[in-house]
């Protein structure tokens, strides 16, 4: 009796277990147009990239096409703003990405709207755009038409709308200028700190390597982090040599731990998304979405 | 003054150890949701006159129905959605309910268009309808994100050792969204053939 009970709670906490670990399908790689179900063929899939970069180079705004057989176990809706998140459409505080997820086995689809192109495209123009203009051409069985027609309007909707210019190519800003408080107090900080405990030279070292690192962390641009560590570096030692309350007080402990850090960040770079003939948008960074956008059937 | 740089050691380790940064941040970002959870709902009523009248135009017969969505907006209205109601248990039941109220009155609304061919094919209300369907699901979206805000704010108050700084300092653990149609979802839809849609 106990037995069979164990068993039937082990099946039942199996049975809870299975249904909270349905896989979620994986996001695929961020492409302009993609095509899991194999539906479109290459010429089709670069005339829809073509028309899409094209809206990109003369937008800014990134619109992605992707083809799947099933979004299950999630909803498209739920699919779509995962996809869409994960891929960052859009420019980074523009956020004018959309994103057209069509579902082939479910016949269902959906234009993701992000917030930046909710202006234009508000979730009555998606709509209009999946009911009159895609799914007309869907119940046909003509994929490509539909897509195409939908993409075209989609591009002149986008059109309609005065958007910030696109900027050239990858992307500078000078966030690195309002950071520069913080960098001088992690260096004055850090430095007292480190040189009280390492003395003056092995302290430096590390006031230089962690300020030249939260820089990193906040920039997330290995140059400046660099030459941020390096001049903390240089002012502690120097400062330690006039200033006469650190110094080398405490030269027995130091050099356990010195070594290792030097001036330099890390290895990753802040840079663009390269870009150019990969099939994938120039640029992206786009924030979180906010579900916007509208689905259909056919 | 050796002595004083030494003690700056433990005290930054104890600041950002003792995770009362995080809080701060945490209660910020479960604000921020909130207010996201908020302005997606006060969407949803700013449509609900509009389509209201616009029913009203093809469907006057429906009048229950109508009364049903203005009087459950009305009842939205009336509670004042500020942050702290999100850390009252018993007023987050309430403003849950009267939103799951609207909802209901508002999903009957658009079963009942559906015997109106004409009210389905005006152009108005197919786009209210889809502002609406649009909403519902940004509604969805922020109250996702709130439920996992939330959740991170109350296993920091929880786990060890910034337990001990939310006992310190008060802080509590918030109260969550909960399913909203719990009755509905277990019980299985009743389907009706005995009433044919008359409208053709």
């Amino acid at each position: 009796m106990n037995a069979a009970r164990a068993w039937l709670l082990a099946a039942l906490l199996g049975l809870i277990g299975s249904a909270f670990a349905q896989n979620l399908l994986a996001v695929p790689e961020r492409r302009i147009v993609s095509d899991l179900t194999g539906t479109l063929d290459a010429q089709q899939q670069s005339a829809l990239t073509e028309k899409l970069r094209a809206l990109e180079t003369r937008k800014g705004s990134q619109v992605a096409v992707l083809i799947v057989p099933t979004t299950e176990p999630e909803t498209i809706e739920q699919y779509a703003l995962r996809v869409s998140d994960t891929w960052k459409l859009g420019r980074k505080g523009v956020d004018d990405g959309a994103l057209l997820v069509i579902a082939k086995n479910d016949r269902k689809l959906r234009i993701e709207t992000r917030y930046g192109l909710e202006g234009p495209m508000p979730d009555a123009v998606a709509k209009r755009i999946i009911a009159e203009v895609i799914t007309p051409l869907f119940k046909h069985g003509d994929f490509y038409g539909g897509i195409d027609a939908g993409v075209d309007r989609m591009v002149k909707v986008v059109d309609g709308e005065p958007l910030p210019a696109p900027q050239p190519q990858g992307y500078n800003d000078d966030s690195w200028l309002s950071a520069l408080p913080i960098v001088i107090m992690l260096a004055f900080v850090s430095g007292a700190i480190f040189r009280a405990i390492f003395g003056r030279f092995f302290g430096s070292i590390i006031a230089g390597g962690v300020t030249g690192l939260i820089t990193w962390v906040i920039l997330s641009v290995m140059g400046v982090a660099a030459i941020a560590g390096i001049l903390a570096f240089l002012f502690n030692l120097l400062a330690g040599a006039v200033s006469p309350m650190n110094g080398w007080s405490n030269r027995g402990r130091g050099g356990g731990m010195g070594g290792g850090w030097g001036g330099w960040g890390g290895g990753y770079g802040g840079g663009g998304w390269g870009g150019g003939s990969s099939g994938d948008f120039g640029g992206g960074g786009g924030g979180m979405g906010g579900g916007g956008g509208a689905s259909g059937e056919w | 003054m050796r002595l004083g740089n030494w003690l700056l050691v433990p005290l930054f380790a104890v600041l950002t150890g003792c995770g009362y940064n995080t809080f701060q941040s945490q209660d910020e970002t479960v604000r921020a949701a909130w207010s996201e959870v908020v302005n997606q709902y006060q969407r949803r009523s700013d449509l609900i006159p509009n389509l209201v009248n616009t029913v009203k135009g093809y469907a006057q017969q429906e009048k229950d129905v109508l009364t049903q969505v203005t009087e459950a907006r009305a009842k939205v209205g009336s509670i004042q959605m500020t942050p702290e109601l999100a850390n009252d248990p018993e007023a987050l039941k309430k403003f849950q309910a009267a939103q799951g109220e609207l909802s209901g009155a508002l999903s009957r609304l658009l079963v009942v268009s559906e015997n109106y061919p004409q009210l389905k094919s005006d152009a108005n209300f197919r786009d209210l309808q889809a502002q609406l369907e649009g909403t519902e699901n940004r509604v969805t979206v922020a109250r996702n994100r709130y439920i996992k805000t939330v959740e991170d704010y109350n296993v920091t108050t929880r786990q060890f050792p910034s337990n001990l700084t939310a006992m310190i300092f008060g802080y509590k653990t918030k109260p969550n969204f909960t399913v909203e149609n719990e009755k509905a979802i277990s019980t299985a839809p009743k389907v009706d053939f005995s009433q044919p849609a008359t409208q053709k």
